[in-house]
């Protein structure tokens, strides 16, 4: 049995401890409403933008969309994990390394034979787990979450089109985690260039009003226009999904820390009163055992 | 009309107003009340919206607009 000293000092900890995470909890709380906020308020512009790609597209079936959509195979191929700059989110940040390493070791093991497979880690977890899995990024970017606005992600998007442009990649595919809700997220894994066919034939079904536009200048130079945008707002869209996920894995985890560390307090607190009750009855014990004597 | 500016980031403006000024791609252009449907896209610079004369001004790097219905929508950068 712990003395009852020992007990004290660790029911202080313990108590430090869960006061620090239920703080963490409300923090992940308010951040995670933000983020959900910014998604919900780029979610009517993206969805607009493929209503009109997809009234473009609808009558340009067959020709080839541009420099964006040249598939050319997969033979140097660039992975872009998306991660947090912080832990204590649960296997929020585990997860996304877990799937870069399964496609490194699966899908893309020729390439990485060959050391035509590249890294670019946005968030820095990715890159310091990956890096000691054997796996050294490229380049990385840590700073984009501290900022997290269309200016900048439109940056990292540019130089990314730029450099599939230029042929130095063949195929982009992020890695993220989509904000399902607080608790759950989901591993996506999306081709980020060159942009796939199906991505305009997603939302087939809601053609509705097939007006008579005027296209000024034309359809090909508004779809031309259009594309780079379009997958601007994937990275973006990915990189708020990825944001509202960590705060909702952070606010999950966290949860659970403080419910773990009010049932350790229970026990021992419980241990505690042992201890308590026990050392009262030895001390009584001791003065009826004295009483006793001198009476005798 | 009804008018919709919006950016991924937050809406810019909505609301009524007679007249709308836009850089298009192919030089600046006008929008006034029932126009036709029309698809365009837009170049960086500044859309003008008039409303009940006055003019209110608001800087774009690009975008796309949809009239339709006497709805405009503009995809603002």
């Amino acid at each position: 049995m712990p003395s009852l000293k020992e007990v004290r000092i660790r029911i202080a900890s313990v108590k430090s401890t869960r006061q620090i995470t239920s703080a963490m909890k409300m923090v992940s709380a308010s951040k995670l409403r933000r983020a959900q906020n910014a998604i919900l308020t780029m979610r009517p512009y993206s969805s607009k933008l493929m209503h009109i790609m997809h009234d473009l597209s609808h009558d340009l079936e067959g020709s080839d969309e541009g420099v964006y959509s040249n598939d050319r195979g997969e033979h140097k191929v660039l992975l872009v994990p998306v991660t947090s700059n912080r832990g204590l989110c649960g296997a929020f940040n585990s997860n996304i390394v877990k799937e870069t390493t399964h496609l490194i070791n699966g899908r893309f093991s020729e390439q990485w034979k060959s050391g035509n497979i590249e890294l670019f880690c946005i968030g820095k977890k990715a890159a310091d787990s990956l890096k000691s899995a054997g796996f050294p990024p490229s380049r990385s970017n840590i700073e984009i979450f501290d900022t997290l606005n269309f200016e900048n992600v439109v940056a990292i998007a540019e130089g990314l089109m730029a450099e599939f442009v230029d042929k130095k990649y063949d195929k982009i595919i992020l890695i993220y985690n989509q904000f399902k809700n607080a608790a759950v997220q989901i591993i996506q894994t999306e081709q980020f260039l060159p942009v796939s066919r199906d991505m305009s034939q997603e939302k087939d079904d809601h053609t509705g009003n097939q007006a008579n536009y005027i296209f000024e200048p034309g359809k090909k130079e508004i779809l031309e226009a259009l594309v780079p945008k379009s997958i601007k707002v994937q990275l973006f869209k990915a990189l708020l999904d990825s944001f509202a996920a960590e705060h909702g894995a952070r606010m999950t985890a966290m949860h659970k820390a403080t419910e773990n560390a009010d049932e350790l307090l229970k026990q021992l607190n419980l241990s505690y009163n042992k201890a308590r009750q026990a050392a009262i009855t030895n001390e009584i014990l001791e003065i009826v055992g004295g009483a006793e004597a001198l009476n005798a | 009309m009804q008018i919709e500016i919006i950016t991924p980031d937050k809406e810019i403006f909505k609301g009524e107003a007679e007249l709308i000024q836009l850089p298009g791609i192919d030089g600046s252009f006008e929008i006034l009340n029932n126009h036709a449907p029309l698809i365009s896209a837009l170049q960086k610079g500044k859309i003008k919206v008039k409303k009940s004369n006055q003019d209110t001004f608001y800087e774009i790097n690009g975008g796309v607009i949809e009239v339709l219905d006497n709805k405009v929508l503009i995809l603002a950068e």
